[in-house]
């Protein structure tokens, strides 16, 4: 009886939070173009994506600043992380707290902080602006995500391979990077994931002539979304959910052999 | 050692990427716009349109945010018996959603609350009386505890599963029942994850313009749409960075608890 309720009572939650995402599945495939009611199943949307430029612009301005701000704040949180670690505890408290800040504050409070930095600076506002201030609310998730690792490691065999001749360099590309690197790649995922996903930063930092999915999404809102938005965010959900369940399949087979063994 | 000299690329980076555009704020808010001090854009926060903004925003946020937590506290104490792995329940409740559009998300409560909207519909079939709460703030706390559950589940869950199950058998071996354990062992323990998912949960909550902006209707201004609009429409970038620095007082607030509870950070870790 209690787990009846424990199931049914987590089932409703994943509803909850899953049920955006069904209605948006259903969309993309709603011959009528407003979201307001049903005109019947179509395929229309997905063709007429692949011959939308503007979307497609907009989403490959997406994948390439999620994937260069991940990819910099990945090499930039990783050796902060390394360099941290080996720090006093006062320094090391203190720079973590400020690394924490982009995280523990508002996004509007950060969004408009950059802006008026930009400004000042007379920056262009456009790609560039946009993928420095996604760098810098994306070192927060890879720090958090590498320091653990670093401190589950043993501290003298950085120590021992430095006695045995390594250089600094080699000892950290061939002792301390391989136990890190799950938390690495954790770190460069979450990044990627929170700037795909991000649209007030992007908000505030932007130009004119550049727009990302999330801004592009904002600015229809008042005239009506355009289904190939629909379409595409389905595509891109499904093809996230294959990868995850391919890779889960490939972790668990490996296993599998390892047990084998 | 030249370990430490490593970190110097970053500190650069966090100096003038995190530090002074925050000081920056703080500049524009105590200032005109001849450069002149002046308290006038934190004084603003009293006019009669502002203070009824701040007070709608910390009012449908504390709401949000109790919602969030009477309904994460259950759901975390559940996935923590069950046999989930740590990392597939992450990725479900918190990464897989994010690869949707969060604006699309949130918009699809439109389709679904609208008046001849499918949650409608649905209460139809059963012969209920019809839900109408698309553009009131009703609608605006829903969009709230929407997105910002998994950041009350997460940590909760994080500080549940810390907990020696040692002790809980201890208790009970000694006599206590399972509401006398609950509430002497397991909600003491799990505090620092309450703590933090309240911060994680009450910050964005009160600083959104996105979800009030898209579920409230062009009416209802929070503290949020004010600052956004004297940003990208009004450009009176002082008068919004002096609000922005009314906000941060809550935000410094609430980080200071955060710090007091969770030394490490660990309740957040992910």
């Amino acid at each position: 009886m209690i787990k009846t309720l424990k199931h049914l009572y987590t089932a409703l939650i994943f509803i909850f939070l899953y049920a955006p995402i069904a209605t948006l599945l259903v969309l993309s495939f709603n011959a009528s173009k407003t979201r307001a009611k049903w005109g019947g199943f179509t395929f229309k949307w997905y063709r007429e994506l692949f011959g939308n430029q503007v979307i497609l612009q907009a989403l490959y301005n997406t994948l390439l600043i999620a994937f260069l701000s991940a990819a910099i704040a990945t090499l930039m949180g990783t050796v902060a992380s390394f360099s941290i670690h080996s720090m006093k505890r006062k320094s090391r408290s203190l720079l973590i707290g400020i690394t924490n800040i982009p995280m523990l504050n508002a996004e509007i409070v950060t969004g408009i902080s950059l802006m008026l930095l930009f400004l000042t600076l007379r920056a262009k506002f456009g790609f560039y602006t946009v993928l420095l201030s996604h760098i810098t609310f994306n070192i927060p998730y890879v720090i958090l995500s590498v320091m653990p690792k670093l401190k589950q490691l043993n501290p003298h065999v950085y120590q021992a391979a430095l006695d045995l001749g390594a250089s600094p360099f080699y000892a950290f590309y061939k002792v301390i990077l391989p136990d890190i690197l799950p938390g690495v790649l954790s770190g460069f995922l979450m990044a990627f994931t929170m700037s795909l996903d991000d649209f007030i930063i992007t908000h505030f930092t932007k130009g004119p002539g550049l727009d990302t999915l999330s801004t592009k999404i904002y600015t229809e809102v008042r005239k009506g979304i355009r289904p190939e938005m629909y379409s595409l965010s389905t595509l891109i959900f499904i093809s996230v959910l294959l990868l995850l369940f391919l890779g889960n399949k490939s972790s668990y087979l490996s296993k599998e052999k390892f047990h084998e063994k | 050692m030249n370990r430490k000299l490593l970190a110097f690329p970053y500190i650069v980076w966090a100096a003038v990427f995190i530090l002074i555009p925050l000081f920056m704020v703080g500049y524009y808010g105590l200032t005109d716009k001849n450069g002149n001090f002046t308290m006038a854009n934190l004084a603003s926060i009293m006019t009669k349109e502002h203070i009824k903004a701040l007070w709608l925003s910390v009012l449908l946020s504390l709401i949000s945010t109790l919602i969030c937590l009477l309904l994460a506290y259950p759901l975390s104490m559940i996935l923590a018996q069950m046999n989930v792995t740590k990392t597939s329940f992450i990725v479900l409740i918190f990464i897989l959603p994010m690869w949707m559009n969060f604006l699309l998300r949130t918009l699809a409560w439109q389709t679904l609350l609208e008046k001849t909207g499918v949650l409608n519909s649905i209460l139809q079939f059963f012969q209920l009386p019809a839900l109408e709460i698309i553009n009131t703030p009703y609608a605006i706390i829903l969009g709230m505890v929407y997105n910002f559950l998994p950041f009350m589940v997460l940590p909760i869950y994080n500080s549940l599963i810390k907990i020696d199950q040692n002790v809980i058998h201890a208790a009970r071996d000694l006599g206590a029942n399972s509401i006398q354990t609950f509430l002497k062992i397991t909600l003491p323990l799990s505090a620092p994850g309450i703590i933090s998912g309240i911060t994680m949960v009450f910050v964005p909550a009160l600083t959104t313009f996105v979800i009030s902006n898209l579920l409230g209707g062009s009416k209802i201004l929070l503290i949020g749409n004010v600052i956004e609009q004297e940003f990208t429409q009004a450009g009176n970038w002082h008068l919004g960075s002096g609000l922005s620095l009314v906000l941060m007082l809550f935000i410094i607030f609430n980080m200071v608890i955060t710090a007091l509870f969770d030394l490490e950070g660990e309740g957040n870790t992910l």
